[in-house]
C-alpha cells in the first residue's frame, strides 16, 4: 500500500543511515567476529587466550559503543524512527543476509560441529579450540561446540541487553526485566553449571557426576531432563543430585503455578527464560516482524499445542522405557507410571472443561478434547501393547525425533535463525512447550492482565505493531477490552510504545479480569450500560 | 432492505458502521476518497517517522469488512441530492440512500495568507497530506528548513515528524506560550522548554505575515509579521487547527454552519440525512464542550451513539466526562474534566499545580473554591486510570478526597516511581492543609464488595 518508504531506501534520509560512529562500532564488531570466523577456518592463533579476550571485547564494545551513539544522545522516550525504513529490521536486503548467517551457523552448530573444530576423542582445533582456555577456567574441561554457543549467546544477552536498557532508560518495568534475564542468563544459564561440573567426582557428590543443569530451564523446555542418563547422574551424586531432581520435579508442579498464578507467565518468559532473554535483547530490533493476522493467531494455537502433546507423549515414553516392572525393587514401575500420567492428565481436563469451558474458545476446546482423547488412547495402548515398544513407537525414535525437529529445528534453526525475518519470539508462540503450558493457565488461572485504560485508545497501532507474540493488541484496546491471551509474555512495550497512556500490566483480582465493553468509556452513561447489559 | 450510506471512513463513520450492523441487518455502504480502508488519523505521523508501516494504522484487515457485510466504494462524493435520496459521486455514479450520515472530518485551516497554496506549503491532515510531506520533505537535503505555523496538537506532532529526518524546524506560535490557550501557564511553560530541548526553533509571540515564492512557483521563505523577520525554507506546515471539510454540501439544503448542524439526537434539519464527528456542529454546545469537537473520542461516542438511533432506539448525543489525551514530543498528557487556562477560567476554580523538580512530569488539578469539589485534572508524563477518575467526576468528589487517593488513579507502569508523596507535600503546604496518603487499594480501584 505505502511503497514510497522502499523507495526512499537510495535517498538516506537521516533515520536509517549510520553516523560516523557507528560506522566504526560496526568495523571493531566486525572484526571480532573477524577473529572467530578466521579460528573457524583453523588459522591457528598462538595465544588463544589473548585472542579469545580480544575477540569477544571488540564484538562487545562494538556493540556497546554502536548502541551509545544511537540511544545516549536522545532524550529518553520511545525512538523507534526509522525502524521502517532499516533494511535490517524490515525484511530488506540485510534483514535477510542476517537471517541467512544465523541459520547457517545454527545448522552447522547443531549438525555439523566438526566444521567448528570439534573432534570426537582428540583436542579441539577451529574455534572451538580458541574457547579452550575460557572453558578450562570455568569448568576444568576443554570447550565443546555447546560451551562456544553458551559463551556467545550469554555474550549477546549482555551486551544486546545493554543497549536495551539504554533504549528504554526512562522506563523502569523495561530495565528491571532487562536486568533480570541478564542475571538469569550469566549466572544461572552459564557459570553456575560449568562451575558446578567441577564438583564432579567429588566426594559431596558421592563421587558422582551431574548432568549439566540450567536451573531456570524446567521441563518441557529441558526436555530432556528426566532422560535415563541424567536420571542416573542426579541419583548416583548423594543428596545433592537428588535435591535437584526434587527441584526439577518441584519447578514443573509447584514453583511454576504458583509464580504464573500471582504474576502471568511473564515471570519467566520475560523475566527469567533464556530464549526469552536473548529474543528481548539481541532480538529487539525484530519485533515488529511478527505476523499479526488471526489466521496466524490460528496456526500458532494448532502448532504450540501440538508441540505440548508431542513432548508429554514422547517425555512419558521415555520415562516409561527405563521404569522396572517388579513393584517390590522400586514403587514407580512403568504400570504405575502411565496411571500415573492419566490420571494428572484427566484430572487437570476434567478441571478445565467443569470451571473453566466458558473462558475457552470453541475450537480451543475442540483441540483440548482431540488432544486429550489421542493421549488417553495411546496410554490404552500399552497395555495391549508388549514391553518392547511404548505406545505405537520405540521412545528412543520419540525422542530423537523430537530433539531434531524442536529441539534443534524448531527453536534454533528457525526460532532464532529467522529472527530477522519472522521476528524475535517465533519459537516462544509457536514453538515452546512450556510458554504454551504457562500460557494456558495465565489464560484460566492467574492474575495477570493488560488493563485497557476507559476510553483512551486512538487505534494507532503501535501496540499491535511492536508485540512480538503477534497479539493484535489493538483489537483489545480499541474495543475498551483487557487483553488475556495465553501467548502474552508480558514484556511490556505495548504498554511502553503506546503514546496514550492506554495499556497497564498488572496483577489484580480474578474478578472482572476478561470483561468486553463494547461501548467505551467516555459515552453516555445510560447508553453505555444498555450496550454492556447484552 | 434499508440502506445507510456513509460518507467518510474515518473513526466517526466506520464506529456508526460498526455498532449499525451489531445491531442490525440493514445494508451498509462506507464512501471514502481519501483511502480504501479505514485507518487511524492519529497514527500518520507514525508512518512518516518509520514506526509504522501504513498497512499497521488500519485497525482491521482487509477481509473484516466483507465479512461483516460493510460495502466500501472509493469515491469523491460531489454532491448530496436529498430530494430524490441520492449521493452523486465525481465518476457520474448516483447512489441511492434510505439514510445519510456525513461524517466528512476536517480540512486544515487557511486563513489567507498570502502565498498559501504555494507548492510546499501543506496542511497534515490526510494520507494525502502524509504522502505530500514524503515528497516536499524527504531528507534534510531536499527540505533544509520547515516551518510550522500554528502551535497546537498538529504543529508539534509535525515538528517531531520533522526532526526524526534532522530537518531544522522553526515553529511559529501566535500566543505568548506553546497552547496556553488550552493549558495553564505552568504546562505550557513547561512544554515551552520540551520543545527547545528537542532543538527545534520555537518562535512565541509570532504569526505569519506572508509566504513567498521562488521562481518556480516553490515556497522560499516566510516572513513573520511581529518582526518582518523573512526566514528561508523549503516547507511551510499549516497547523492552525482544522474546520469541518463540507464545501460538497453547499447546494444540498443540509443546514450549514461552520460544520453541519445538528440537534443532539445529531440529526441534521433534512430527515434521515445526519452528521457526525469532526464535521457536526452542535446548535448549542454541550456543557463546556465546543459546538464542533474535532477529537478522535468524541467521534466514536457519535457513532455509537447514531448507531442506536438508526437501529430503532432513538437515543441523544449526551457525552460523559469530557476527555482527552495527547503526546507532546516524549511527554505524554491526559486531561479528564474541565480545567481551564488562567485566562479563561472562572473565578471559582482554583487550581494546585506540582511539578518535577528535574523530569519533565506535572500535574493540575482544578477545584470549586466553594464546594471543593473537583472540575478536572492534568497530568505530564503520569498516566491516570481513567474509570477511576471518571468515576471522582460521577460521584463529585472533593480535592481532600482525591489528593488522599490519588494512588489509586496511578496508571504508570509498574515499577515506575510514584510521585505522590511529594504532590501531597506540594499540596498540603499550597493550602495549608495536612492530608495523608491513602494506599493503592486493588480493592477501591477495581470497585469489589
Amino acid at each position: 500500500m505505502s511503497n514510497y518508504d522502499k523507495s526512499m531506501a537510495l535517498t538516506g534520509q537521516p533515520p536509517k543511515s549510520l553516523s560516523l560512529n557507528q560506522k566504526f562500532a560496526t568495523v571493531l564488531g566486525m572484526i571480532g567476529m573477524g577473529i572467530l570466523l578466521l579460528a573457524s577456518l583453523n588459522v591457528s592463533f598462538p595465544n588463544k587466550t589473548l585472542w579469545l579476550t580480544v575477540s569477544l571485547l571488540a564484538i562487545s564494545l562494538g556493540t556497546i559503543w554502536f548502541s551509545w551513539d544511537a540511544y545516549s544522545k536522545k532524550l529518553p522516550g520511545i525512538k523507534n524512527d526509522g525502524v521502517w525504513f532499516k533494511s535490517i529490521s524490515s525484511r530488506g536486503l540485510w534483514g535477510w543476509m542476517a537471517g541467512l548467517a544465523l541459520t547457517g551457523f545454527y545448522i552447522i552448530l547443531y549438525f555439523y560441529p566438526e566444521y567448528l573444530g570439534q573432534v570426537n576423542g582428540g583436542e579441539n582445533k577451529g574455534v572451538i579450540a580458541l574457547f579452550d582456555p575460557l572453558s578450562k577456567l570455568l569448568s576444568g574441561n576443554p570447550a565443546s561446540q555447546w560451551f562456544v554457543y553458551g559463551t556467545l549467546y550469554t555474550v549477546a544477552i549482555l551486551i544486546f541487553g545493554v543497549k536495551f536498557l539504554w533504549k528504554y532508560r526512562h522506563n523502569r518495568y523495561e530495565r528491571l526485566r532487562t536486568f533480570s534475564v541478564m542475571f538469569f542468563q550469566l549466572a544461572f544459564a552459564f557459570i553456575i553449571p560449568e562451575v558446578m561440573a567441577r564438583l564432579n567426582g567429588h566426594k559431596i557428590l558421592n563421587g558422582g557426576s551431574l548432568p549439566y543443569y540450567d536451573l531456570k530451564s524446567v521441563w518441557p523446555l529441558n526436555y530432556y531432563n528426566f532422560e535415563g542418563y541424567r536420571i542416573k547422574g542426579f541419583l548416583s551424586s548423594g543428596d545433592i543430585g537428588f535435591a535437584l531432581l526434587i527441584f526439577g520435579i518441584l519447578s514443573i508442579f509447584v514453583i511454576t503455578p504458583i509464580l504464573t498464578y500471582k504474576y502471568g507467565k511473564r515471570w519467566y518468559c520475560s523475566w527469567v527464560c533464556g530464549c526469552g532473554g536473548l529474543a528481548e535483547t539481541a532480538g529487539d530490533a525484530f519485533r515488529q516482524l511478527s505476523d499479526k493476522s488471526v489466521s496466524a493467531w490460528k496456526i500458532e494455537r494448532w502448532v504450540v499445542h501440538s508441540v505440548v502433546v508431542f513432548v508429554t507423549l514422547m517425555t512419558t515414553a521415555v520415562v516409561y522405557s527405563y521404569l522396572g516392572t517388579d513393584t517390590s525393587k522400586y514403587w514407580l514401575t512403568k504400570s504405575t507410571f502411565l496411571i500415573g500420567v492419566a490420571v494428572l492428565l484427566t484430572f487437570v481436563f476434567g478441571w478445565v472443561m467443569l470451571f473453566k469451558r466458558d473462558q475457552l474458545q470453541k475450537d480451543a476446546q475442540y483441540g483440548a478434547i482431540g488432544y486429550f482423547v489421542i493421549i488417553m488412547a495411546l496410554i490404552g495402548f500399552h497395555f495391549f501393547s508388549d514391553g518392547g515398544h511404548v505406545f505405537l513407537f520405540k521412545s528412543e525414535t520419540l525422542r530423537k525425533t523430537y530433539s531434531f525437529l524442536i529441539g534443534s529445528i524448531f527453536s534454533g534453526v528457525i526460532g532464532t535463525g529467522f529472527y530477522p525475518i519472522f521476528g524475535s519470539r517465533v519459537w516462544c508462540r509457536f514453538g515452546c512447550p512450556m510458554a504454551a503450558i504457562l500460557g494456558f493457565q495465565q489464560r484460566l488461572f492467574s492474575r495477570f492482565r493488560i488493563t485497557t485504560n476507559g476510553g483512551q485508545c486512538i487505534s494507532c497501532g503501535n501496540c499491535s505493531t511492536y508485540c512480538e507474540m503477534g497479539i493484535d493488541v489493538r483489537a483489545y484496546a480499541q474495543k475498551g477490552e483487557n487483553i488475556v491471551r495465553a501467548s502474552c509474555v508480558g514484556c511490556g512495550i505495548c504498554s511502553a510504545v503506546c503514546p496514550r497512556g492506554v495499556l497497564k500490566l498488572e496483577n489484580g483480582p480474578l474478578e472482572g479480569r476478561i470483561d468486553s465493553n463494547q461501548i467505551l468509556l467516555g459515552n453516555d452513561v445510560d447508553l453505555m450500560s444498555l450496550v454492556n447489559q447484552k | 432492505m434499508e440502506h445507510i450510506v456513509i460518507i467518510g471512513n474515518g473513526i466517526a463513520g466506520v464506529t456508526a458502521a460498526r455498532h449499525i450492523r451489531k445491531l442490525s441487518d440493514k445494508k451498509i455502504t462506507i464512501i471514502s476518497s481519501e483511502t480504501q480502508y479505514f485507518f487511524s488519523r492519529t497514527a500518520l505521523m507514525y508512518v512518516y517517522m518509520g514506526h509504522m508501516k501504513f498497512e499497521h494504522t488500519q485497525p482491521y484487515e482487509n477481509h473484516f469488512w466483507k465479512k461483516n457485510r460493510i460495502d466500501l466504494i472509493q469515491g469523491f462524493v460531489t454532491q448530496v441530492s436529498t430530494g430524490d435520496k441520492k449521493v452523486l459521486l465525481e465518476d457520474g455514479q448516483a447512489i441511492p440512500y434510505d439514510r445519510l450520515i456525513i461524517a466528512t472530518g476536517s480540512k486544515p485551516n487557511k486563513f489567507g495568507w498570502p502565498g498559501q497554496d504555494l507548492d510546499g506549503v501543506q496542511g497534515l491532515y490526510s494520507k494525502q497530506d502524509l504522502d505530500l510531506l514524503e515528497k516536499n520533505a524527504p531528507n534534510n537535503t531536499v527540505c533544509q528548513r520547515a516551518v510550522i505555523v500554528g502551535g497546537g496538537l498538529i504543529g508539534i506532532e509535525l515538528a517531531e515528524m520533522l526532526r526524526t529526518r534532522d530537518i531544522p524546524v522553526t515553529f511559529l506560535v501566535r500566543e505568548n506560550s506553546f497552547w496556553n490557550g488550552v493549558l495553564p501557564s505552568g504546562e505550557s511553560q513547561m512544554i515551552n522548554e520540551h520543545i527547545l530541548e528537542h532543538h527545534i526553533d520555537l518562535r512565541l509571540n509570532a504569526s505569519l505575515k506572508e509566504i513567498l515564492a521562488d521562481e518556480n512557483g516553490r515556497v522560499k521563505s516566510v516572513v513573520v509579521a511581529e518582526t518582518g523577520e523573512e526566514i528561508p525554507c523549503n516547507l511551510v506546515g499549516l497547523t492552525a487547527g482544522v474546520t469541518p471539510n463540507i464545501d460538497f454540501l453547499k447546494d444540498s439544503g443540509i443546514e450549514l454552519g461552520r460544520g453541519v448542524k445538528v440537534n443532539r439526537f445529531l440529526e441534521t434539519n433534512i430527515a434521515d440525512v445526519y452528521a457526525i464527528g469532526d464535521c457536526a456542529e452542535q446548535h448549542e454546545a454541550i456543557g463546556n464542550r465546543r459546538p464542533v469537537e474535532a477529537v478522535w473520542y468524541t467521534g466514536r461516542m457519535m457513532g455509537e451513539t447514531l448507531a442506536q438511533t438508526i437501529c430503532g432506539n432513538k437515543m441523544e448525543y449526551r457525552p460523559g466526562h469530557w476527555f482527552n489525551s495527547a503526546k507532546f514530543l516524549d511527554i505524554e498528557y491526559q486531561t479528564y474534566g474541565w480545567i481551564f487556562p488562567e485566562k479563561k477560567k472562572k473565578e471559582n476554580e482554583v487550581h494546585f499545580h506540582w511539578r518535577h523538580a528535574k523530569e519533565k512530569k506535572c500535574i493540575t488539578i482544578a477545584f470549586d473554591q466553594e464546594s471543593k469539589q473537583l472540575l478536572g485534572i492534568n497530568t505530564f508524563g503520569i498516566r491516570l486510570r481513567h474509570q477511576v477518575i471518571d468515576q471522582w467526576l460521577k460521584e463529585k468528589r472533593d480535592i481532600d478526597f482525591v489528593i488522599a487517593h490519588l494512588a489509586d488513579a496511578n496508571f504508570d507502569p509498574e515499577f515506575y516511581r510514584t510521585y505522590e508523596p511529594e504532590v501531597i507535600f506540594k499540596f498540603n503546604t499550597d493550602f495549608g492543609k495536612s492530608i495523608k496518603l491513602k494506599k493503592k487499594s486493588l480493592k477501591r480501584i477495581f470497585q469489589l464488595g
